[in-house]
């Protein structure tokens, strides 16, 4: 076997194909459940943005939304924790305060979401706008309530989920072991981000929902036409794309970390809305972004600590010599480039970010 | 808003005006008086939603130091909001306190500059959401040129970092500008966007090359000479005296210049503006590339006025504030000022707030984003206090976000 792979490696310019295989066979399995560790927030939120923004509704908010979901998850799993205090169950650690943080985490979402579909579909508010106000709201509640409920409590905090124990044969297969590992090495909500996602692509494009939604994004009038509600559509979707920014909030304070820290979602949200883009307004392509975007920053950091030896040493170099920041920063730059139709144009629905009016019957 | 300066022409209404006032003498003695009362109408009309907003978002933020102080403490302090006003307002230097009204300057003019920024877009119908990144750039440009002209004389030290942090937020203003003329991404995605590079661009820029040796953590190097003077006070630095020079100046070019005329035109209705013969392409690019500018002044003057340097994790609020201060002065340059100093005022007197009534200065981004929210949600407002003046809040803006979904070159 070594033999061989040593032959395969030694034919010029191929080799080198076979050998940067080698390294990323190497590599991509170790980092593989951070990188949908790192996804999980940001292809929930953009699940978000693809419910609001198929509809019609342009949602930049959210980044707020996921911050106020964050925040009533640590507080209301912190004090339900206290409240009822229980043993863990075997499955993923549950307590009934971890649960209760992620209904609190969920309505609070819903609730926001409530308040941007009314200024954007009913009083027909600036969208971009309405979403602004909520992320200037939820910054600053968040940071007033962190000061006065949270500092003064240090003890406050429900741990967090645990990871699923994955059956050592799995991920001891050959090939698609690390593909077990990278989804079922996960807490509950990172793991059911992937269930989300299937179903909100199969909905979106398979279901009388899914087709009324689209029709509402993309030709409001005509929708209205054949008898759709659009503005109870455009609600409904709204508010139902809160539950995802809700989870992915509860996932940043109960599963990837065990407290809340000010403005914790750090552009979390507004990557989401990249990923929305660079996903094509479609479920699957958002989350593949997603991933797409955090295995950008995972590789920067493996690279770091081990690049590449061998023939491949002068790319290893290339890559080093690369600053971290610019992995952290490719996403950005991909969307900007993406945007711009350089690569691959990307083109939103058409009636997005434009209230529907209903034409008087008078 | 200042478009009855014809003398001669008198408004054909304006006898059946003079019918509706009670207590005029006579025509001849009432037409300036009339005149003068549209004037304070339509001013009325302009700034009613705005007073309303604030103050009841002010009654609101009570209301939410009320309910705080019951969870503190366990029983409700109804004093609580006017002993944390009070002491806000004796911190922002209202009850003649100097050194708090020179702070609420020095807080409010960074968000001038900044709400500018945001304004001037908004009458050419485009979302500046960047303004945190052109500060960024801006304040990185003035802090780097002006730590390699240190040790030049003073007027040419200042004049060239001020002027790096211009051009510097200009160029960061002119890349999404260039974006939108040339492939119709819209401005809002890319201002987000570029806004989270220059975050990495500046931590990387200041721990590598722009870095200066010999600190115990990265930032850049001292700026000597190019440090803006002091001009009155504890604080009150040259670049406040730029910002309000700023103010005219915006007004004078969007109300009064030719170049103005154009970018108002285009943002009210881009189809007029094209078929009148000006170039919606060309105006983008120049608007954003002078809401940059504007944006990377703020950032210059935070950097040589106050922190003399720039380290790799610069965190600053102004973007968000701006967009605030823009929406809140109705993308006026006098509002814009107005808000700023309301805003500034509150930054100046959180701290003694928070000293002396136990209120975290938190509480001013709450009743930052619940002024909004009356702005955004002028229905509200109106039903409230029975106003019944014309124009909503946000109405003028709303061809923003209608222009998200066809991202087609203008």
């Amino acid at each position: 076997m070594e033999g061989l792979l040593d032959v395969l490696y030694g034919i010029p310019l191929i080799g080198l194909v076979f050998q940067l295989g080698a390294y990323m066979i190497d590599v991509v399995p170790n980092i593989a459940p951070i990188i949908l560790g790192l996804a999980a927030p940001i292809a929930l939120g953009a699940l978000c943005g693809v419910m609001c923004e198929r509809s019609g509704v342009v949602n930049i908010g959210i980044e707020g939304i996921m911050l106020a979901a964050a925040f009533t998850a640590f507080l209301a799993a912190g004090i339900a924790s206290q409240a009822f205090p229980a043993e863990r169950a075997d499955l993923f650690g549950v307590t009934p305060g971890l649960l209760i943080g992620v209904a609190a985490a969920v309505i609070v979402a819903m609730l926001l979401s409530t308040l941007h579909a009314w200024l954007s579909i009913t009083v027909r508010a600036d969208q971009i706008i309405s979403g602004t106000i909520l992320n200037i709201a939820a910054l600053g509640l968040t940071g007033y309530l962190n000061r006065l409920v949270i500092s003064p409590n240090p003890r406050l905090g429900a741990g967090t989920f645990r990871s699923f124990d994955v059956p050592p044969g799995l991920v001891e297969l050959p090939v698609v072991g690390w593909l077990f590992d990278m989804f079922l090495d996960q807490g509950p909500l990172a793991m059911s981000v992937i269930v989300l996602v299937i179903v909100m692509q199969i909905m979106l494009f398979r279901s009388r929902w899914g087709l009324r939604t689209r029709a509402v994004g993309e030709h409001p009038k005509a929708a209205d036409t054949v008898g759709i509600d659009v503005i109870r559509l455009r609600y409904k979707n709204v508010i139902i794309g809160g539950i995802f920014a809700g989870l992915a909030g509860a996932y940043l304070t109960l599963e990837a970390t065990s407290s809340f820290q000010n403005g914790m979602t750090s552009g979390r949200g507004f990557i989401a809305l990249a990923a929305v883009i660079f996903g094509r307004w479609t479920p699957l392509g958002a989350f593949g972004a997603a991933l797409l975007f955090t295995a950008s920053d995972a590789f920067g950091g493996a690279i770091q600590l081990r690049p590449p030896r061998g023939d491949l040493a002068p790319l290893g170099e290339v890559l080093t010599a690369i600053p971290d920041q610019f992995f952290g920063a490719l996403p950005y730059i991909v969307t900007i480039i993406v945007l711009a139709g350089v690569v691959r144009r990307s083109i939103p629905p058409a009636a997005v970010g434009r209230p529907y009016e209903k034409e008087s019957t008078a | 808003m200042s478009d009855s300066d014809g003398r001669s022409t008198s408004p054909p209404d304006e006898p059946v005006m003079v019918g509706r006032l009670p207590g005029d003498a006579g025509p001849q003695a009432s037409v300036p008086a009339t005149r003068s009362r549209k004037r304070l109408a339509a001013i009325w009309a302009l700034i009613a939603l705005p007073v309303a907003a604030v103050l009841l978002g002010l009654v609101l933020g009570g209301v939410v130091i009320v309910i705080s102080s019951g969870f503190a403490s366990g029983s409700f302090d109804l004093g609580a909001p006017f002993a944390a006003f009070g002491a806000l307002a004796e911190g922002a230097g209202l009850f003649g306190n100097v050194n708090g009204f020179v702070n609420t300057l020095v807080q409010a003019a960074p968000l001038a500059l900044g709400g500018l920024a945001v304004g001037v877009g908004f009458k050419a119908g485009l979302f500046n959401i960047g303004a945190q990144g052109q500060f960024l750039m801006g304040a990185l440009g003035s802090a780097s040129v002006g730590a390699a002209v240190a040790s030049q004389p003073t007027v040419l030290a200042i004049t060239m970092s001020l002027l790096a942090g211009a051009l510097a937020g200009a160029f960061w203003g002119f890349i999404p500008g260039l974006l939108k003329a040339v492939t119709g991404a819209h401005e809002v995605v890319t201002t987000i966007m570029l806004n989270f590079i220059a975050g990495t661009l500046v931590g990387y820029l200041v721990t590598g090359p722009l870095g200066a040796p010999g600190f115990s953590f990265a930032r850049t190097g001292p700026i000597g000479n190019s440090a803006l003077p002091i001009l009155f006070g504890r604080n009150l630095h040259l670049g406040v005296l730029i910002a309000l020079i700023a103010v005219p100046v915006v007004w004078w070019l969007l109300y009064r210049s030719t170049i103005g005329f154009e970018v108002r035109t285009v943002g009210a209705n881009p189809s007029a503006a094209r078929y009148a013969g000006m170039s919606p392409r060309r105006l983008i690019v120049m608007t954003l590339s002078f809401c940059g500018l504007l944006a990377g002044l703020a950032g210059a003057g935070q950097i040589l006025g106050i922190s003399g340097f720039m380290n790799a994790s610069y965190g600053t609020s102004i973007g968000f504030d701006s967009i605030a201060v823009a929406l809140l002065g109705r993308a006026h340059p006098v509002g814009i000022m107005l808000a700023a100093l309301l805003f500034g005022a509150m930054r100046a007197g959180s701290g003694l707030m928070q000293i002396r009534a136990g209120i975290p200065v938190e509480i001013i981004d709450v009743i930052q984003a619940l002024i909004l929210l009356f702005l955004a949600a002028d229905v509200i407002v109106r039903r409230i206090l029975r106003l019944r003046v014309g124009g909503a809040g946000v109405d003028e803006l709303q061809t923003v976000t209608r222009s998200y979904g066809e991202q087609s070159a203008p």
